[in-house]
């Protein structure tokens, strides 16, 4: 039960609950759908950037609690960073999810993120937790490739 | 009438070593049967003995070893034949799995029997390994896939099936008792149906296999395949029937050793069967540890195994029912001891991780059924499945599991 404690924390069950930013934004640069075909989970990522800063981002979609509160608490932690900032931070967001158990939480910048360090109790859990982190990634990378060409 | 002696559970679970050891600091409730199911001492020592003692190729060395192993290859296609109502061995074809078997046919069958405005039907629960390889064989014939629709309950439309089924059918590919719902198709039904038409039927007894005797002969069915895996043999080995003249007029699946009668550049010709469809070294071991599975089942009684498991698939049913907001989806008439269900307001994948911490192993997903995860507009399930080794104790860990779900999410 401790391990459930751990995963399902009040912060996540409240995302999961209310997920925040959960709209589609009227300026939008880049977005891309996300899909975990294994379970049906499927979101949408919005994003608005200006000047290498992530301005807006929201999201759309439905998913199991990980996923959700997954997708919530990232468009609350990256809204007004920069892309490298946002990137640096899906690295160590990795980090916590795939770090040994016994390993302690890595702090680095993640904040509120962290308490995402249940999940590694439940590795077949990692990929909902990363599940709007990719899909942010495909988004911005799609972007990128479009900024280069104009 | 005779009724068999209720089956010793307790007695059975010893038989089962993984049944000692703990997951997660708890006792293993394991339900996930339809999935998988876990093994009997007996399948392992066959497996260890055959390896460690008796180990050689089959069909090739001139010495003992390879004598013995072969002669204990052929013993295990004989006994899947017996277990089948299957009067000849030969119509045995080991396989990897219910998935290669069916690929087998729609390939090598198909290959040889479909073209462009000739129709495979199929059903609307169906795994998706009884899709795809016929939306494959399809696609490369120019022939059409139809589908037999599922009604609410999660039975097959046998109105429907009657008007899918017809002049254009060349062959039925069913699955005898659904993985996600439980259902236990009437295939007597399909069967004539297809008959009528001249059509054959396949039938998938990935699920049936280990819910009760499977009679090839009294089913009337031209193909039947399966899992050794989900009969408590090892994975890696299953089995295609097939009547012998069907099987004779196909061409082969794969090309390479232990196929063929003669090999040159020019020409080869086949070896008979079933060889023709065994080509390269084959799981000599898996057959082996299946033939131990099928001994061992057979040593239970399936009126024993059969009373039993409709019993906990009763309580369970009785039991989840008094959860609120529990829904199963599917209620059919017929049912073997598999349930889809789903808990208001919870994703299934929460309910199978907080199951999962209590030691309860359960599968939520589409559980490779999405066409009919669409059918009943929902993305994901909680299956859980039993066999005869599982008790009263788990189906109430099962319910306690699902209520302690609910606390933590509307807690």
């Amino acid at each position: 039960m401790n391990e459930l404690r751990e995963l399902y924390q009040e912060v996540i069950l409240d995302h999961s609950k209310r997920p925040r930013n959960f709209r589609k934004p009227d300026t939008i640069t880049a977005e891309a759908h996300g899909r975990n075909p294994l379970c049906g989970d499927t979101l949408t990522v919005f994003v608005d950037v200006e000047n290498d800063t992530i301005k807006d981002i929201a999201w759309e979609g439905h998913g199991c609690a990980i996923s959700t509160a997954s997708a919530s608490m990232m468009t609350e932690s990256l809204k007004g960073k920069t892309l490298a900032e946002g990137n640096n931070l899906f690295e160590w967001f990795h980090r916590l999810l795939t770090a040994p158990p016994d390993l302690g939480a890595p702090a680095g910048p993640l904040g509120k993120l962290a308490v995402f360090s249940g999940v590694r109790e439940f590795p077949v859990r990692v990929k909902c937790a990363t599940l709007a982190w990719h899909t942010l990634k495909a988004a911005l990378d799609r972007d990128a490739r479009q900024v280069s060409t104009e | 009438m005779r009724t068999a002696a209720p089956l010793d559970v307790v007695r059975v679970r010893r038989d089962f070593p993984i049944f000692e050891r703990a997951v997660r600091g708890k006792r293993l409730v394991y339900l996930d049967n339809a999935n998988s199911t876990q093994k009997p001492r007996a399948v392992l020592d066959a497996e260890r003995v055959f390896y460690e003692r008796g180990y050689a190729n089959i069909h090739r060395g001139v010495y003992l070893l390879s004598q013995e192993a072969t002669e204990a290859y052929d013993r295990a296609r004989a006994r899947v034949a017996t277990f089948l109502g299957a009067g000849n061995p030969a119509e045995i074809v080991f396989v990897r799995g219910t998935t290669e078997g069916i690929n087998l046919v729609a390939s090598s069958w198909g290959r040889a029997n479909l073209g462009p405005g000739d129709e495979v039907v199929i059903s609307e629960m169906e795994h998706h390994s009884g899709i795809v390889p016929w939306q494959m064989a399809c696609d490369a014939a120019g022939a059409r896939l139809r589908v037999i629709p599922v009604t609410d309950t999660g039975e097959l439309d046998l109105e429907m099936a009657a008007e899918v089924i017809g002049a254009k059918t060349k062959i039925v590919s069913l699955i005898h008792v659904s993985n996600a719902l439980g259902t236990i198709n009437p295939v007597e039904e399909i069967v004539a149906l297809a008959k009528r038409h001249g059509a054959l039927v396949l039938l998938d007894g990935a699920q049936a296999i280990s819910h009760g005797p499977v009679d090839v002969a009294a089913l009337g069915c031209d193909f039947y395949v399966f899992s050794g895996h989900k009969l408590f043999g090892p994975t890696g080995i299953g089995v295609l029937w097939a009547r012998a003249g069907i099987l004779e007029a196909m061409p082969p699946y794969q090309g390479g050793g232990n196929m063929i009668h003669t090999v040159t550049f020019e020409k080869t010709t086949y070896a008979p069967l079933p060889f023709k469809f065994e080509a390269g070294t084959v799981n000599i071991a898996g057959a082996l540890g299946l033939h131990a599975a099928i001994d061992y089942v057979a040593g239970l009684s399936w009126d024993a195994i059969r009373a039993h498991e409709a019993a906990l698939l009763a309580k369970a049913l009785d039991r989840l029912r008094a959860i609120p907001g529990l829904r199963f989806q599917g209620r059919p008439a017929r049912q073997a001891p598999v349930m889809s269900l789903t808990v208001e307001g919870i994703h299934p994948h929460d309910v199978g991780t907080v199951l999962d911490a209590e030691g309860v192993a359960v599968r939520a997903g589409h559980h490779c059924v999405q066409p009919l995860m669409a059918r009943f507009g929902v993305p994901a399930t909680i299956r859980a499945s039993l066999s005869f080794y599982n008790t009263a104790d788990d189906v109430e860990a099962l319910g306690t599991g699902i209520e302690k779900a609910i606390e933590v999410f509307r807690g």
